[in-house]
């Protein structure tokens, strides 16, 4: 198993709400291995983007608990004091963010942006350093680079901005990279080429790409595996082809059901009961799920529900989902995903 | 007769220059767009950021001041008609947002949220007020009891569904949602989207629907209109876009929507490097002389598009 | 960058057109003119007599002409006789000028010395004993009047201490030209200085702190810390650079506030400056010096929003092609 890059180990991270530490990441276990791309799905408020914060220890230490195993290339990261994380971030674990808007300096021309990482990690001197920024510029496409580096962020498009986010992200080479919604902010025909692009350097590279997205195509273009996250846990984790022709979860389910049909059948979508619980008042035990799906009896879920392995690499949490159909499936009709307010 | 007709409507930016500044040279944002709504009609306007449709969707509300063109509501020009009726007939035409979160305002409650339209137009009572809104928040499937809250009480598809209440209050013909689900999850966007259905059916409303996600618009409009740097590109049925786009931006958009089936990855990409060579290579083909999109040709009677 | 500097300077021509009218009228309304000001106390001079004064220097012509001649005359650097001092006005502010300047720009240093690193230190380490130090000696700083400090100042370190001259700009004992000189100028600042700008960095603490604060949370922040960055260099070379933009587009209307300031600076400390001439001026009723005054720092404060309007071009390239 030497090409394990990342085990993630019971990992929990508190939010601290009026005093109180509250778990949005709850217990959550996962491996990724070179050359894969993971990909962490879920809803707004799951915990997805708490995870990649905290396993590149960007959450703020006063009000933040941060607990478990993060181990990279043997070293857990949580244990590690500032100085040394600081040697390992943006060298060997490099992290992409969601919006290109925001992410780059304002006030810094793009050229140095990038140069950052090496200044940090590499020595090299000034002309070496430059000539690799425009290499790194000219790998994420950007042709016209001698131009770019000397722009500021606001002088690009976002597809530009985010190509430049990637550049700098493979500054120094990583062999993990954390993906945070990176095309969300993007139009289609940009998410297309940035998604490619993404998927062509990993190629070349090798490197592991932990990919967090709310977009179930984006998952489907990109990913080897899936985790599908509700309420700070792991779900469903499978093999991508296994998520999309053979979804266990009732969670997972219900979002590939609520989807608008590519095929241009305008059937009434699935609308899932209820809102996810904010998680100050998430109940914790039992499964996650149940107040979501009230036509499934409480007997029928676990009282502590865990992953259950029901295929090679295929993994559900809770039994609920042997039992488990859409309304829409018993009823004949659709009719019944009705609008509830709460 | 259509319901919303546009002719040639043309919006520039900037509109006038400032003090002692030289004055820049207007930009076309929407340059000549027409095209026209018929009762009842769900219509999409799609593209990408930039390309024009929210500015269209402002000039039709009033919000931007046209360079050229006409927009006709139920035949009436809505810019040569006086301040006062023109304000009388925009209570028939309704606008809803991209962001719940920043379009309601946080400081008063849903039930003042909601009769604020109601009290521009209408002079009710109390108690008629007080029913209305009662009956419009039913309507949008909150319970009664929500309308002494405030907008951060609710989550955001509930707040997309208070925005949809104030927009119905005053009964409108036409309504227009710029990107009415952009800002909402999955789940929540289905809400939504099926709701804005059963409303749309309900009321026999006729929609303007504006969006960048091509899935959506096919689920839920009749015609839809491709804008591409201010100018519409193609124009047709869900099937004459979906099934026969005709021009290559069209074809492009399409084709970047993203894949739900993994086995077909790389079909999927080589079909994509094969419209955008073929785009490049015939990029010239869309465009005149001077660099503007041409004109929209006849296809088919539903299917336009700017080809030579 | 230079089209833009020259259009603003244009602007500042219809500003200070209006300025100086504005002043001008001002200066007609104020009770008895230039001819009751010199005759004061000299009750032999009849009212004809001064009526007589009053035709021979044009002050019955129409406005505009008296206006015109005034506005001419104060281009070239001439603002009239002081009637109290008995030479003219621009004789009388030369040395001023040059005073004055001297402790504006040792006041404006001093202050973004002392407010710089207290708002950095008061905002990166929010809440600690430090930053409550810091806010607390900004409201302080903020309640406290200038001239009380002022006193304070002078009579600690004036007169009890006795570290430091407790008036006038320079011994006059020592020669121009020399190091000595120089020195003693700068012993004859401290004081003031030190009382104005104590008093002058609470909006820039205030500023930076919450910049800072804010600029903390942005996610460029967040990129930079992903790289592997230091913190140090994360505060310096990121969150600083993004939250001093305001602090220097600031800078000219810095100006303002030492004006007003150094009204009470140059009064309490008898420091030879236009604040000072300012206040004697009025107690004199000497008009045409008041109206030189008001003239040359409306003008000032005019010339402190244009250095803002080009500093804030210059730092900040989001806004430099418009």
């Amino acid at each position: 198993m030497e090409d394990i890059l990342l085990t993630i180990h019971k990992l929990r991270t508190s939010f601290q709400i009026h005093g109180k530490f509250y778990p949005a990441v709850d217990g959550i276990s996962l491996t990724i291995q070179k050359n894969e791309v993971l990909a962490i799905v879920g809803e707004s408020g799951c915990g997805k983007s708490a995870l990649a914060l905290s396993i590149m220890g960007l959450h703020p230490s006063d009000r933040t608990l941060v607990e478990g195993i993060i181990e990279f290339q043997g070293r857990n990261l949580l244990q590690l004091p500032i100085a040394e994380l600081n040697q390992i971030r943006g060298k060997r674990l490099a992290m992409i963010f969601q919006d290109p808007m925001t992410a780059l300096h304002p006030l810094m021309i793009v050229g140095r942006q990038i140069e950052e990482p090496m200044n940090v990690h590499l020595t090299l001197s000034t002309k070496e350093k430059k000539h690799r920024t425009l290499q790194l510029l000219e790998r994420v496409g950007i042709q016209n680079n001698e131009q770019v580096y000397q722009q500021y962020p606001h002088e690009l498009s976002g597809g530009m901005r985010q190509r430049v986010l990637i550049a700098m992200a493979l500054a120094c080479d990583p062999v993990l990279l954390i993906a945070d919604e990176p095309t969300t902010a993007l139009d289609v025909t940009i998410q297309a080429q940035i998604l490619e692009l993404m998927k062509d350097l990993q190629r070349q590279s090798q490197a592991g790409i932990l990919l967090i997205t709310h977009d179930l195509g984006v998952v489907a273009e990109m990913a080897d595996r899936v985790a599908v996250m509700y309420a700070g846990e792991i779900v469903e984790l499978a093999p991508v082809r296994e998520l999309f022709y053979n979804p266990k979860h009732p969670y997972t389910r219900s979002l590939l059901q609520s989807l608008p049909s590519a095929t241009g059948q305008k059937q009434k979508l699935h609308v899932i009961e209820g809102i996810v619980p904010a998680i100050e008042h998430l109940k914790r035990n039992g499964c996650r799920f149940a107040s979501r799906i009230p036509w499934i009896s409480n007997e029928l879920h676990e009282g502590e529900p865990i992953l259950h392995e029901i295929a090679a690499d295929h993994f559900v949490r809770c039994r609920c989902h042997e039992h488990f159909y859409l309304p829409a499936e018993r009823m004949g009709d659709e009719s019944n995903a009705s609008i509830t307010a709460t | 007769m259509p319901l919303l007709q546009l002719h040639d409507v043309t919006v520039q930016f900037p509109e006038k220059g400032g003090f002692l500044k030289r004055t820049i040279p207007p930009r076309s944002v929407v340059d000549q767009v027409s095209f026209q709504i018929f009762q009842g009609e769900v219509y999409g306007l799609v593209g990408e950021s930039g390309c024009g449709k929210s500015t269209t969707a402002r000039a039709i509300m009033g919000l931007n001041s046209l360079a050229n063109g006409q927009i006709l509501f139920q035949g009436d020009d809505l810019y040569q008609m006086s301040r006062a009726s023109r304000k009388l007939r925009m209570k028939d035409i309704q606008m809803i947002f991209q962001d719940p979160y920043s379009s309601l305002n946080p400081r008063k409650n849903v039930w003042n949220i909601i009769a604020e339209p109601l009290r521009n137009f209408e002079s009710l009572s109390k108690e008629e007020e007080l029913a209305k809104v009662q009956e419009l928040v039913e309507r949008v499937g909150l319970n009664a009891e929500s309308i002494y809250q405030y907008p951060h009480q609710f989550s955001g598809g509930q707040r997309q569904r208070i925005g949809i209440a104030r927009a119905l209050a005053l009964r409108p013909q036409l309504l227009i949602a710029d990107e009415p689900v952009s800002a909402l999850d999955v789940s929540v966007q289905a809400q939504v989207l099926n709701f804005m259905k059963d409303i749309q059916e309900e009321f026999d409303l006729t929609v303007l629907f504006i969006s960048h996600d091509l899935g959506i618009v096919r689920h839920m409009c009749d015609r839809i209109g491709i804008m591409y740097k201010g100018r519409l590109v193609e124009e047709g049925t869900v099937e004459d876009i979906y099934e026969r786009p005709s021009h290559l931006y069209t074809k492009r958009l399409v084709a970047a929507m993203p894949e739900l089936n993994p086995e077909k990855r790389s079909e999927k990409v080589k079909q994509r490097r094969q419209i955008n060579e073929q785009y490049e290579l015939a990029a010239d083909q869309f465009f005149d002389s001077s660099g503007r999109i041409i004109e929209l040709r006849k296809i088919s009677d539903t299917h336009r598009a700017a080809l030579k | 960058m230079l089209v833009f500097i020259v259009r603003r300077t244009l602007l500042m021509i219809p500003q200070l057109l209006l300025l100086s009218i504005l002043i001008f009228f001002l200066a007609k309304q104020m009770p008895g003119d230039a001819v009751t000001g010199a005759f004061m106390g000299k009750p032999n001079v009849s009212a004809e007599q001064m009526e007589k004064i009053r035709e021979q220097h044009g002050l019955n012509d129409p406005w505009i002409v008296q206006y015109g001649r005034w506005i001419g005359d104060a281009v070239r650097g001439d603002f009239g006789q002081s009637f109290v001092h008995k030479q003219p006005v621009t004789q009388l502010l030369a040395g001023r000028i040059e005073n004055t300047i001297w402790l504006s720009v040792a006041t404006l240093v001093v202050t973004y010395l002392i407010a710089i690193p207290l708002g950095m230190i008061a905002g990166r380490w929010t809440g600690s004993w430090a930053d409550q130090f810091i806010v607390t000696y900004n409201y302080v700083s903020f309640a406290t009047p200038v001239f009380v400090f002022a006193l304070l100042m002078l009579y600690v370190f004036g007169f009890v201490l006795n570290w430091f001259p407790s008036g006038g700009s320079v011994d006059i004992r020592v020669e121009e030209g020399t190091a000595e000189y120089v020195w003693d100028k700068l012993k004859h600042l401290v004081l003031p200085v030190l009382s104005g700008s104590l008093l002058l960095t609470y909006s820039t603490v205030q500023y930076l702190r919450n910049e800072i604060i804010e600029t903390k949370m942005k996610d460029f922040v967040k990129t930079a810390r992903a790289k592997g960055v230091s913190e140090n260099v994360v505060y310096h070379r990121h969150i600083l650079r993004h939250s001093i933009l305001p602090i220097a587009a600031f800078l000219g209307y810095e100006i303002t506030g030492l004006i007003a300031g150094s009204v009470f600076i140059e009064t309490i400390f008898s420091y030879p400056g236009l604040g000072r001439l300012f206040i004697d001026s009025i107690m004199t009723r000497d008009f045409t010096v008041v109206t030189a005054l008001v003239l040359i720092s409306g003008a000032a404060v005019i010339v402190g929003t244009m250095l803002s309007d080009i500093i804030l071009r210059m730092v900040d390239p989001r806004i430099r092609l418009g």
